[in-house]
């Protein structure tokens, strides 16, 4: 009992001091006595060049930059930055650092922005993970049949369970085709949510550039792996008068489209808005700046922190399994 | 960095390392996982199987050994009536064979005694004789001497051949 409260006092502790680093900064950018709780909250849902671990620590990370014209740049994020973490105004290279993005000092050069940012680098750090775990698991089935042990025994149920309960129903007997493909898009929904939860970590997995990603990579296989069945129902719906098939056309190609969308936006909002209000409560303790109101929303952030590794959970889920849904969809045969 | 707006960078990043994540995880993870638990299941299933139908050959060799229990004490129970049938007729024609030969000793017992007695009637009828003449010679040696004591004397003489031959 005593452990599992020491245990909550000191996520409380982390989760407190990390965003404390974070608030400050951005009241400092508005010179203002007042902390700025929304710039504190961006900050951290939103990508960045650097890593900032907390008030003055940053890590800083890769910027590669290409343009046409001069060819591609890649220097420190450092070099955008003078030693109080202000961007410089006159930049490196040609480039300057402007309100969380890299601008280029001459107008009309265009350029490609490939940083490793923050993100990329959780990205990374992410498929690292991925890749040791599993490969140390798939370690384990190498000798002859035999139990699970160690990690393999942990993971085993789980993925015994995207396969049994996601994806063999939903896509049916065909399901051995896309296993390995919603096995990695679990895992990597999971693992990023949950590094997503660390605090000072970056949010992977609520940028939306990442879920669409990942949506639009469904969107390719549920609709090259459709069959005949499956155009014929967006294009020539069966058993339907000629005059409902033209108002029921535009609806059914919508449809292909809001598919992915769906899930490229359900992702992306579950993950960032829980960021945004886990972030609120701790923010509340600098706004009111009393005890009362910094213990009880410590405790909410602690039993919100508890629903969101539900959340992270539960989306890696709900994403794998809607993609399952879809390419089922998409094969199914003649009924 | 915007909220809604997705970046070059993230997006060219994410395809390129969610794709070589898959290709990496496919090839060394998934793929001998999934294999191996299908292996797994299937010897399993296996096993399960093959253990019902050895209950069931079981269960069937039971029934036979059941039968043949049964008909091993049927054929008990036939050998013993044969047995005792044969037993009996041996016993019956056993009796037979013991009472034709008492039966013959019997009837030659009878018929050496019916001889015996024949020579000894004869023997008895030789004495017979022989003792009357006896008699008869005394009796004249006798005559001679007394009438009364003649007379005694063969009364006596003939009271004891009475006895004798009876």
């Amino acid at each position: 009992m005593f452990s599992k409260t020491l245990h909550a006092f000191s996520i409380v502790f982390f989760i407190s001091f990390f965003s404390l680093a974070d608030a400050k900064k951005n009241s400092q950018d508005d010179k203002d006595d007042k902390v700025d709780i929304g710039g504190m909250i961006m900050h951290h849902i939103l990508d960045d060049y650097g890593y900032e671990i907390m008030e003055g620590v940053v890590i800083p990370l890769p910027v590669i930059l290409y343009s046409k014209e001069t060819g591609l740049d890649i220097f420190s994020s450092s070099k955008l930055f003078d030693k109080g973490h202000i961007a410089i105004s006159e930049g490196y290279k040609g480039y300057y650092y402007d309100h969380g993005h890299i601008k280029s000092i001459d107008n009309s050069r265009s350029f490609y922005d490939f940083s490793i940012t923050k993100n990329v680098a959780f990205l990374i750090l992410n498929a690292f993970l991925i890749l040791l775990i599993f490969l140390n698991v798939a370690r384990g089935y190498k000798s002859k049949i035999s139990a699970p042990s160690g990690l393999q025994s942990f993971f085993e149920p789980i993925i015994l369970f995207v396969r049994d309960n996601i994806v063999k129903p939903n896509i049916g007997k065909h399901y051995e085709k896309y296993l390995s493909y919603m096995l990695t898009l679990f895992f990597f929904i999971f693992f990023g949510n949950i590094l997503g939860l660390l605090p000072a970590a970056a949010n992977l997995t609520g940028n939306i550039a990442v879920t669409m990603i990942l949506a639009i990579l469904t969107f390719l296989i549920t609709n090259f792996s459709g069959n005949k069945n499956y155009w014929k129902h967006i294009f020539w719906t069966p058993n339907v008068p000629n005059v409902m098939r033209i108002i029921i056309l535009p609806i059914e190609i919508i449809g292909v489209f809001t598919k992915p969308f769906s899930l490229m936006i359900r992702l992306f909002v579950a993950i960032t808005a829980g960021h945004i209000v886990l972030l609120s409560f701790i923010g509340m303790t600098f706004i009111f700046q009393s005890y009362f109101v910094g213990i009880l929303s410590a405790l909410f952030a602690v039993a919100l922190n508890i629903i969101e590794l539900l959340v992270a959970a539960i989306q890696a889920y709900v994403f794998t399994m809607f993609s399952s849904v879809y390419i089922g969809l998409a094969i199914e045969e003649e009924h | 960095m915007d909220l809604l707006t997705p970046g070059v960078g993230l997006i060219f990043w994410q395809l390129l390392i969610f794709g070589l994540l898959f290709l990496f995880l496919s090839k060394y993870a998934w793929g001998p996982i999934t294999k191996s638990l299908k292996d797994r299941e299937k010897f399993i299933s296996d096993s399960i199987k093959s253990a019902e139908t050895a209950e069931k050959e079981l269960e069937k060799l039971n029934e036979k050994n059941k039968e043949l229990v049964k008909e091993a004490r049927k054929e008990r129970e036939k050998i013993l009536l044969e047995a005792k049938s044969i037993s009996n007729s041996i016993k019956n024609s056993a009796k037979d064979e013991a009472s034709k030969i008492t039966d013959k000793m019997i009837d030659d017992a009878k018929k050496m005694i019916e001889v015996e007695k024949m020579s000894a009637i004869k023997e008895v009828k030789v004495l017979v004789a022989s003792l009357s003449l006896e008699i008869a010679e005394k009796v004249i040696e006798e005559n001679l001497k007394n009438e009364s004591s003649q007379k005694k004397l063969v009364s006596d003489l003939i009271d004891k051949i009475k006895i004798d031959k009876n």
